[in-house]
């Protein structure tokens, strides 16, 4: 393969790309600077700009073979036998493995090792790992693939909570002894949380006004455009080195070894370039597939999935089916809600039992209400494995509990707003698990500001005198309407998240800086094993190494498993939890430079004598007088100063089983908007004209790249309202959209424009008071543009995604899976 | 079989390529340029967008002997071209033909210094290098996260900045929807495709 690649590129190109992946960065002299608080730019933009940086896809190594994964056709079957004769004889086919051929551990999960890394005598899901092939050629491999013979026999199909939970129900996973087991009632539910607060029976006797109704979300896709990628070398010590797309390399690696047979430390794991993430990269994929035949056939071997298996690859945004009764005085205070979330986790486990966490703790919104009664649950069930997902649990109860909030304020007559105004919760409430808010929550001010925000014009569509702009109408180039029938709504939401890890769980990050002087000049070193996954955190690095080291140089290490995990980018926590681990490092190092400046310089200046009135600011050493009393390079001199430090936010508590009490989350993260949408009611097409949003960001650590994140994140949840769905038969569990043909995303023709106000109230309790920002955004943003087609429509909308068909005299409610 | 055309400016010949091969597949796997990306290899995303003999087209989309003697321009090849067509316009304005001169550093981002840190080098990197006005405008104006549909949207974005300097924010969305982005919203795309406009035209 490497002889033909190719006759005229540069020679080594190629060859190099593997080892190169890893990038490192260094801020070369001369650029403009940024320290915290300033819009940076990122130190990977000109390689993404110039097509030079390494995605995982991208990698390439001399003598490196393809691999393919055989998948079941079937969400449930039996294997009976498996026959690999065929494939193995296919020239260029270097290996074939099935669960037989597994040389060590059988199963990995994040929380509960429920999933086979090859299924061996049963799927349970629609395109489930069955066999690995490694060949000369990718279509070799798929071609090898294909002449695998397996006999499946088709098994009863557990596809929701009646099926589940039926008496002689399948069990899917019979005999479990994970520590979820011994409390939910049932083998097929992975975990249930019930939380109870108050006394929701008398609060009903009082309420003026009851709304219960019943919602439903569909199964979202991450859809990151990066897909599932990466490239195993067999190294001479007989480990592995893996060059991945991945969001926590640290748990990659610990669920990867066991299977590999291999202690940890020879399992050498090197992030490479990750095209997005979302969640979707939070369990493993191609992982040990790519590993095993590494070892196998003691070649490089890359898997990379195309958009079909990206399908098939990754864990999805869990459906959801919430049955919600809110209670109201007639004076507008929330008395009571009552409600049950189910969320179907599909075959594996993943990250389910969190997801029940994060869903049944977060389920009322941030409202204060003081009778609540609670109860979140996941299934086991032949659908696809879901997990994490942007927004996590939250987002399925935030879609059915702002659509409430419209819906009581009507009954009362109150504006939706002001409704809402009236019970949000703000800092020092109490929230359903006893736990009381210790930062600042501004929920009635962020509803204030979105609604504030000037209008977008009116029919943008009509011209000066000339011809309609169809692109401003729904339907847009389809040319489907001149505006006749089109309706205008506005509607409002606001959502809870949490940041960081919860329920307990030891949430850590590390990070190694090495300061020394190159050239004359201090350069500070920052080494982490943060996923970088479009983020921003690198950026958010070199501002925090700059701000902390007075330097002007920061360069940026490869994310490796060489040094310290750096937990998991997700739940919005990596600036937070990286970024202050970077913080933490940064004072370790920058109280060596002071005491070495003072061993060596401190007769000369009194100030010496109280490090904690010195900073460092252009590499100097100065003190809060202004005075420069040393310099970092001749302090240093030839000597570098090397820590690695760990960072830890306060303590959680798990949730109690039974009552869902304790101080289950380390941070809050508020976001709402306003949406505007212009509907063609003949049609039942949606135009969202625009989608406003306001966050409170604690502080923000790169002005740029928090609205960057605002609006990615706003975007999704706009996808989940009008179009995204991962379509499930109901006769055979099978995936019916596998593609970008089917599974719509938002294109730049059906995202508007997005107005974002950002408030900066610092939390005291983290790193420059910042809060998380990635999630909050995807979470309001749905139910906000929901309501205001229902205010265009004034159809009840109980659904996401809104499809044409639910706009139209014709239908209500139908499930597009047509079952 | 074998297939020969010139990327970038200039000649490759790529040999046992498959007839199933795509364009994309040659270029990333065959020719060492894997700049252009492969998010969907159906033809959906964009993210493989390439001028294939000046027109945009989905790289994964086109056989790869369809390429065989036609001139294709990758985004690895996307600053050199924004160059040569500065400089043959304003040859053209001109009235001659001058030979191109390097232009003067764009202000901006940092670049990635190779022969720093711990690791191999990347090759082909070249420090200080001029981008493209529509390059430098995706760093600056944030338009850039993960990237991954970077490659195409800057192809695609260039060639309507080349026949559509002043653009509308509808013309941009129209020449852009074909080019996913499932990180950004969108916005800062818009920002950049006006900065880089804008540039273009103050310096025109
Ligand atoms: S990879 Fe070609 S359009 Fe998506
Ligand atoms: S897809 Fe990640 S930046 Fe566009």
């Amino acid at each position: 393969m490497a002889a033909d690649r190719t006759l005229n590129a540069p020679t080594g190109v190629a060859a190099d790309r593997t080892a190169s992946a890893p990038t490192s960065l260094t801020q070369a002299t001369g650029a403009p600077r940024g320290t915290v608080g300033e819009s940076a730019p990122r130190p990977d933009g000109t390689l993404k700009v110039t097509g030079e940086f390494a995605y995982s896809s991208d990698l390439w190594h001399e003598d490196m073979l393809w691999g393919f994964t055989l998948r079941s056709p079937h969400a449930h079957a039996a294997i009976r036998s498996i026959d690999t004769a065929a494939a193995l004889a296919l020239p260029g086919v270097y290996a074939v493995m099935t669960h037989d051929d597994l040389p060590a551990g059988t199963h990995y999960g994040l929380e509960i090792r429920d999933q086979p890394v090859l299924a061996k005598d049963r799927v349970r899901y629609h395109g489930e790992p069955v066999a690995i092939v490694a060949a000369d050629h990718p279509e070799t491999a798929r071609r090898a693939a294909a002449r695998i013979a397996v006999e499946y026999e088709e098994l009863p199909l557990v596809v929701g909570e009646a099926t589940a939970t039926a008496p002689d129900a399948p069990l899917l996973h019979p005999g479990r002894r994970d520590h979820h087991a011994s409390h939910v009632p049932h083998p097929n539910i992975v975990h249930r949380q019930p939380i109870r607060r108050g006394d929701v029976p008398a609060a009903r006797a009082r309420a003026d006004v009851v709304v219960r109704r019943d919602y439903e979300v569909g199964m979202q896709d991450q859809a990151f455009l990066g897909p599932e990628s990466g490239l195993a070398v067999p190294a001479e010590d007989g480990g592995v080195d893996l060059y991945i797309a991945t969001q926590w390399l640290h748990v990659d690696r610990d669920q990867l070894a066991p299977v590999l047979g291999l202690p940890a430390d020879k399992v050498r794991l090197t992030l490479s370039g990750v095209g997005g993430a979302f969640g979707a990269r939070e369990d493993l994929s191609m992982q040990a597939h790519a590993c095993l035949l590494a070892l196998r056939t003691g070649r490089p071997v890359k898997i990379v999935y195309n958009r079909y298996e990206s399908f098939f690859g990754h864990v999805h945004r869990h459906p959801a089916k919430l049955t919600y009764e809110h209670g109201a005085a007639r004076d507008g205070t929330l008395l009571y809600v009552q409600c049950r979330i189910v969320l179907d986790g599909g075959a594996y486990a993943s990250s389910s039992p969190a997801v029940v966490g994060n869903a049944a703790s977060l389920s009322i919104g941030p409202y204060v209400v003081e009778n609540v009664d609670v109860e979140a649950v996941a299934l086991y069930s032949n659908n696809p494995p879901c997990g994490a997902m942007r927004g996590f649990g939250a987002v399925q109860a935030c879609f059915a509990y702002e659509a409430q909030m419209d819906a009581v304020a009507a009954e009362l007559g109150l504006d939706p707003v002001e409704f809402r105004q009236r019970n949000a919760m703000s800092q020092g409430a109490t929230m359903p698990t006893g736990q009381v808010v210790d930062s600042p929550a501004p929920v009635a001010e962020l509803l204030r500001r979105v609604k504030a925000l000037p209008m977008p014009p009116e029919r943008a569509w009509e011209t000066a005198g000339g011809p309609v702009d169809v692109r401003a109408l729904p339907g847009g180039l389809s040319n489907t309407t001149h505006g006749e029938a089109v309706v205008r709504g506005v509607g409002y939401a606001v959502g809870i998240k949490n940041v960081g890890f919860s329920e307990g769980f030891d949430d850590y990050s590390t990070a190694r800086i090495r300061l020394e002087v190159i050239g004359g000049e201090p350069v500070a070193l920052v080494h982490t094993a943060m996923a970088e996954v479009g983020q921003g955190g690198v950026t958010v690095h070199t501002q925090i190494a700059r701000t902390e080291l007075g330097v002007d140089r920061v360069t940026l290490h490869p994310a490796d498993t060489r040094v310290g995990s750096a937990g998991s980018t997700s739940a919005s926590r990596q600036t937070y939890m990286t970024g202050g681990a970077v913080k933490h490092a940064c004072e370790a190092v920058r109280a060596e430079v002071l005491r070495r400046g003072r061993e060596r310089f401190g007769a000369s200046h009194p100030g010496w004598a109280e490090p904690e009135r010195l900073r460092l600011a252009d590499g100097k050493v100065v003190t809060d007088g202004g005075e420069v009393i040393g310099d970092l390079a001749g302090i240093l001199g030839d000597g570098a100063i090397d820590l690695e430090r760990e960072f830890r936010h306060r303590p959680t508590e798990p949730f109690d089983l039974r009552t869902g009490q304790g101080f289950g989350h380390v941070q809050y993260s508020f976001c709402a908007h306003r949406a505007v949408v212009e509907v063609d009611t003949e049609l039942g097409l949606v135009k969202v004209v625009e989608l406003a949003a306001a966050q409170d960001v604690g502080k923000a650590i790169n002005p740029l790249s928090v609205v960057g994140q605002i609006h990615g994140g706003s975007t999704q949840g706009l996808g989940l309202a009008v179009m995204e769905e991962i379509v499930v038969s109901a006769d055979g569990a099978r995936v019916r959209n596998p593609s970008f043909t089917d599974y719509l995303i938002p294109t730049i023709l059906d995202t508007p424009a997005m107005p974002v106000e950002v408030l900066e109230l610092a939390d005291d309790h983290a790193p420059y008071g910042l809060r998380g920002v990635g999630e909050a955004p995807t979470l309001s943003s749905t139910p906000a543009v929901v309501a205001a087609i229902r205010a265009a429509t004034g159809f009840p909308l109980r659904r996401v995604p809104v499809r044409p068909e639910h706009l139209t005299q014709l239908t209500h409610l139908t499930h597009p899976a047509g079952g | 079989m074998r297939v020969n055309m010139t990327v970038n400016g200039r000649p490759y010949e790529a040999d046992d390529v498959w007839e199933g091969e795509s364009l994309l597949y040659v270029l990333r796997e065959r020719l060492g340029l894997p700049g252009s990306k492969n998010a969907c290899e159906q033809g959906e995303c964009g993210s493989c967008t390439v001028r294939l003999d000046g027109v945009p087209v989905c790289a994964c989309l086109v056989a790869a002997g369809q390429a065989e003697g036609r001139e294709v321009v990758t985004v690895e090849g996307l600053a050199d071209h924004a160059r040569q067509r500065s400089v043959t316009r304003a040859a053209e304005a001109a009235g001659a033909v001058r030979p191109a001169e390097p232009e003067a550093d764009q202000p901006g981002e940092p670049e990635a210094d190779p022969s720093t840190g711990p690791g191999p080098s990347r090759p082909g990197q070249v420090v200080g290098a001029p981008l493209a006005p529509v390059q430098q405008a995706f760093i600056d104006a944030g338009a850039v996260q993960c990237g991954f549909c970077t490659p195409g949207l800057l192809v695609a974005a260039d060639e309507l900045l080349e026949r559509n300097p002043e653009p509308s924010d509808a013309d941009i969305r129209e020449a852009l929807s074909g080019n996913l982005c499932r990180c950004t919203g969108y916005e800062k795309i818009l920002d950049a495709v006006r900065l880089a406009a804008a540039r273009t035209g103050e310096g025109a």
